[in-house]
């Protein structure tokens, strides 16, 4: 029979994908970019969609949710899968109020005035079934998927209006976003990049080699260097894992003494990060903030003597507040830090933001 | 004083009027040097302007002339701007030669040194002739160099300055040959270190030194240690606290009064070394630490970077005297010199934490204070260390978490530095490559046109950051340094 063989498909796909999850974020990097998780999340949500059987909205928002808090719960740092889910969660909603036929406007957002006078109209149950609706809900991920696509070009293309020549800009570690915006300005513009290295992990090397075989002229730096090389750079241009809700960051480690000493020194910081990265969290949520990896990367075995008298802390990310960041480069333009908050009530309705 | 008629180019001028500073007087070989000098430069300079001392500024195209004038213009705007301020670096000189024009040089400026001045060719052919006439070979740049460090000299270790020496050397005493390469190899590290080792090998030198039949041994060892002072600096430019060191036993050398026998006059400069590093290192630790007991409180986060002799021996002796705190250990690649500390301290059984610099900003919560250490304390105020340490600071003060720095007094210097370009060093480049999971990125940077890897070692904080300095004269704020080098300067005259 069709249909129980492609839900064990299905089922199958989404362990895949979770096993996927947990070994990607063994903290070494992740072995896969945001984007590429992005893109599966979405994937492995429109053939959920398109494969479950499902009545109404809700059951399929249901069903959705189940999903997502599972695959949320397999990496919780990599918050791009959240992400994506809510953002497929308010695509249900918005065809369903389309199909409906009542305008989008109404359940927007709760404001105090809708509270007082709409009185019972926000109980929404989705219970209503739709033929068009499946088409639809499938037709919308299509473009979200499209959009996810053209992500890293959008934010490329903009790198002209912001890097002039003989620049100096600094930056850490890795960020695709970053390595493509970058490339696309240097096929116009001369400028002089400063990779600090960000250690453990290193990852500012690869980026060193990879912007260097274009032509770009770069220096590597070890992080302890940030401060004393500052006062030269004339941008510091950062990608982030996360954008959080109050518009400030959540980066590589290294980041937080970074965007101090460009404050410092009156740099602009610019962060390119692409919408899908941007989170309903808050960063107050103490404990699951940090990650931690091994701290043999700190502070290696061969130390064998010392290891057991000594704790030794690895963390993964920094928060950076939104009072150090200039300017947030997206594929949909660039921003203020004190407007991500209405880009936030755009791509997600405040009921999905806690799965 | 010297003879002020001496009116030639502009490093001879300085390096007069350096002498004249130390005051010491000019030997008959320098004083032929000069001459020869002067001689030189007037031949390369017939085809311009004849009379030197009047160079203006609006001259040929010719580099030396033109840098000589840039520097006169320099010095002249230096000069005036000092007269118009109470000059601290007391400067008897200035005062003291009503004869010359104003336009002349001033000895505002010391002789710039000249690894810094790498990217100026006049510069390396002097020292190039220099050293050829001390024997000493002339260790030589290693990679691509960021342009923003054209003017520093980048070596590599692999390439140590004692593989072109001939063994046994001639010209250099054992000694210093070992002291050089433990320098360049970076097994002698750290300012006291490097001093401390500096002394003994000059105590060798002068136990093993003989006067010989018509000198004077106070002018003669003076100009015995010069050549080991070139090789030491081409092994490893010399440190502030070195530079320092050096002036006082030049100083004691050429105090010693004529009618000493050999014998006497050794062993007094032998004592007034063992008297120096007693004082000015070993005494002054322990009042730096008895001052900074009083800093140290029952239940403190103390964080501390890189290995500190100082800063070390502070945390055994307050946990000696039953303190009880806890330390950070901030490191840092690709010296990794935390983990020295890291070892010296949970030796004594103090607990510590170790995390990389990058995770400050995450462990700085829970830090109560931060004790850092100090290569030098320059005149206006900015503490040169390690690099990173401004970071550190910086950071600290985001957090509002006092930042303490302890720093002897023989490390105070009178350059003023308000970035970390100017003058700094650039260890081997190759420290940065790192293999991880069996990848080496970086193994072929020399290939690859376009890459530079930048290995700074120190780093400037301006005083800002520092809320206090503790030194063996007590404890004050980073800008009292000019006062206290003042009245360094009243006692040594």
């Amino acid at each position: 029979m069709p249909g129980p063989y492609r839900e064990t498909d299905l089922t199958e796909k989404v362990e895949a994908f979770l096993s996927d999850l947990k070994r990607g974020g063994s903290g070494t990097g992740p072995l896969r970019g945001s984007a590429e998780t992005a893109r599966e999340t979405t994937a492995l949500l429109r053939r959920i969609t398109a494969q479950v059987r499902w009545s109404s909205a809700g059951d399929l928002m249901e069903v959705i949710r189940k999903e997502g808090r599972r695959m949320s719960a397999a990496q919780p740092s990599e918050t791009t899968v959240g992400n994506m889910i809510r953002r497929v969660l308010k695509i249900i909603r918005e065809e369903y109020a389309r199909s409906r036929g009542s305008s989008e406007e109404a359940d927007q957002q709760e404001s105090l005035h809708k509270l007082l006078t709409s009185g019972g109209l926000s109980e929404e149950n989705f219970r209503q079934y739709f033929t068009a609706l499946k088409a639809n809900v499938i037709e919308a991920i299509n473009e979200l998927l499209t959009e996810l696509e053209g992500t890293t070009d959008n934010i490329a293309m903009q790198a002209l209006e912001h890097i002039h020549s003989n620049e100096v800009i600094m930056t850490i570690g890795r960020s695709r976003t970053v390595e493509a915006f970058l490339k696309d300005a240097a096929r116009k513009r001369k400028f002089h990049v400063i990779v600090a290295e960000c250690a453990p992990f290193c990852q500012g090397h690869e980026m060193a080699t990879s912007l260097s075989k274009d032509g770009i002229e770069t220096t590597v730096i070890t992080d302890a260097a940030i401060f004393a090389v500052m006062s030269r750079v004339n941008k510091v241009i950062i990608g982030t894992q996360t954008v959080l809700a109050n518009g400030g960051l959540r980066a590589v480690n290294g980041t937080h003494t970074l965007a101090l000493a460009a404050k410092h020194h009156s740099t602009p910081l610019i962060v390119c990060a692409p919408m899908f990265k941007l989170s309903p969290q808050f960063p107050n949520e103490e404990d699951t903030f940090h990650k931690f990896v091994s701290p043999h990367e700190v502070l290696p075995f061969t130390e064998g003597e010392i290891l057991s008298k000594v704790n030794v802390h690895c963390p993964v990310f920094d928060y950076v507040p939104p009072e150090l960041i200039t300017l947030f480069i997206s594929n949909i333009g660039g921003h203020a830090p004190s407007y991500i908050y209405r880009l936030m009530s755009e791509l997600y309705h405040p009921e999905d933001h806690e799965l | 004083m010297a003879d002020s008629g001496v009116s030639g180019g502009a490093d001879k001028k300085d390096n007069i009027e350096r002498e004249k500073i130390e005051g010491k007087e000019l030997t008959k070989e320098e004083k032929q040097r000069l001459r020869k000098e002067k001689k030189q430069q007037k031949k390369g300079k017939e085809k311009k302007d004849a009379s030197l001392p009047q160079v203006s500024v609006a001259e040929t195209a010719a580099p030396a002339s033109q840098l000589k004038a840039e520097r006169r213009a320099r010095q002249e705007a230096e000069r005036t701007s000092k007269q118009s301020k109470k000059g601290d670096t007391g400067q008897p000189a200035t005062t003291s030669k009503p004869k010359i024009p104003p336009n002349e040089l001033q000895p505002v400026v010391k002789r710039l040194p000249e690894h810094i001045q790498v990217d100026d060719p006049d510069v390396l052919k002097k020292l190039a002739k220099k050293l050829e006439r001390q024997q000493i070979p002339r260790r030589l740049d290693y990679g691509y160099k960021v342009s923003l460090f054209s003017h520093l000299l980048q070596y590599s270790r692999k390439a140590p300055l004692t593989q072109q020496l001939s063994i046994p050397s001639a010209v250099i005493h054992p000694a210093i040959v070992r002291l050089g390469l433990q320098y360049s190899q970076g097994i002698v590290a750290g300012s006291n270190a490097r001093s401390i080792a500096l002394l003994h090998a000059f105590k060798q030198v002068i136990s093993d030194y003989t006067t010989p039949s018509n000198e004077e041994l106070s002018r003669d060892l003076v100009n015995k240690l010069k050549p080991y002072i070139s090789f030491l600096n081409q092994c490893r430019p010399l440190s502030a606290s070195m530079g320092n060191a050096i002036k006082y036993i030049k100083k004691e050398i050429s105090n010693i009064p004529s009618q000493f026998k050999e014998d006497d006059a050794k062993k007094k400069l032998l004592n007034c070394i063992e008297c120096f590093i007693e004082e000015k290192i070993v005494l002054a630790a322990k009042a730096i630490a008895k001052s900074s007991i009083e800093k140290i409180n029952d239940g403190d986060v103390i964080l501390v970077y890189g290995c500190s002799s100082l800063v070390n021996h502070i945390l055994c002796e307050a946990f000696e005297k039953g303190r009880k705190f806890r330390v950070i250990v901030v490191d840092s690649r690709p010296r990794l010199e935390g983990r020295e500390a890291l070892r010296r301290l949970v030796q004594k059984g103090i607990s510590c934490t170790y995390v990389l610099i990058s995770a400050v900003s995450y462990i700085l919560p829970e830090v109560s204070k931060v004790f850092l250490g100090a290569h030098a304390l320059l005149a206006n105020g900015y503490v040169m260390s390690r690099v990173g340490t401004s970071q550190i600071a910086l950071v600290a003060k985001a957090f509002n978490v006092p930042v303490l720095v302890c720093c002897e007094t023989y490390k105070f210097c009178e350059r003023v530095q308000t970035d970390s370009f100017v003058s700094n060093e650039l260890d081997d480049p190759d420290d940065l490559i790192v293999t991880r999971k069996g990848e080496t990125q970086l193994k072929d940077w020399q290939q690859v046109p376009r890459l530079g890897l930048l290995n700074l070692v120190y780093d400037v904080t301006p005083p800002d950051f520092v809320d206090l300095v503790i030194t063996d004269l007590g404890m004050i704020p980073c800008t009292s340094v000019p006062v206290v080098l003042r009245v360094k300067n009243v006692d040594l005259l």
